[in-house]
């Protein structure tokens, strides 16, 4: 077993790569919120902007806007980091699905 | 008592099963861990991924040490004698 040598100041477990990047945060109420992780410290208390919490029933979900948030660390489950390419692709196929649908005039 | 962290420090780079207290069981490559023990896994997939919608593009997770219930091993990732040294030299020199 090894102990603690200089290189091991590189291995950190923080938040601060996550920082402005789009995140799920799952809380110990079973709450799933969605948002940019703009602060944290070493409770794992975060700040997450443009927040909202996504109620999911079986295929379904809806997204409650929330706005700026913070969450006590205690509270934390999980935070993860969502798959940017999933998520911009959703939102680009949206794009170009309403482009295609512009001759229709529908504004 | 800095033995679990200096245990889990060797164990980076190995893929653990991390269950925590609210049943979710997340399955990766043991990425970084700290002091209270949070872990941050990579290559992130839950163990029963149909329950958990929610985590179908999560691929990288940071876990808070406290909700941790069990972090499952390879059976060929546990060096019982080195962890047994350890602990008694621990329980000694405390």
């Amino acid at each position: 077993m090894s102990w603690a040598g200089p290189e091991d100041i590189y291995l950190s477990t923080s938040l601060a790569n996550y920082l402005d990047k789009k995140l799920l945060a799952l809380l110990r109420d079973g709450r799933k919120l969605f948002g940019t992780l703009r602060s944290f410290d070493q409770f794992a208390n975060a700040v997450l902007e443009g927040a909202c919490e996504r109620i999911i029933v079986g295929d379904l979900y809806c997204d409650i806007p929330l706005g700026l948030y913070i969450i006590r660390g205690e509270n934390v489950v999980l935070i993860g980091e969502l798959a940017q390419k999933a998520e911009e692709v959703a939102s680009d196929l949206k794009g170009t699905m309403k482009k295609r649908m512009d001759f229709l005039d529908m504004d | 008592m800095q033995l679990f962290f200096s245990y889990f420090k060797d164990l980076v780079g190995r893929e653990v099963t991390v269950e925590l207290k609210n049943d979710l069981a997340l399955r990766g490559t043991l990425h970084s861990v700290d002091q209270y023990l949070n872990i941050k896994l990579e290559n992130t997939r839950v163990v029963d991924q149909d329950k958990y919608p929610h985590m179908l593009s999560v691929r990288n997770c940071f876990i808070r040490g406290s909700v941790v219930r069990y972090v499952q091993l390879p059976p060929d990732g546990v060096d019982v004698e080195l962890l047994h040294d350890a602990t008694r030299r621990e329980a000694r020199g405390g």
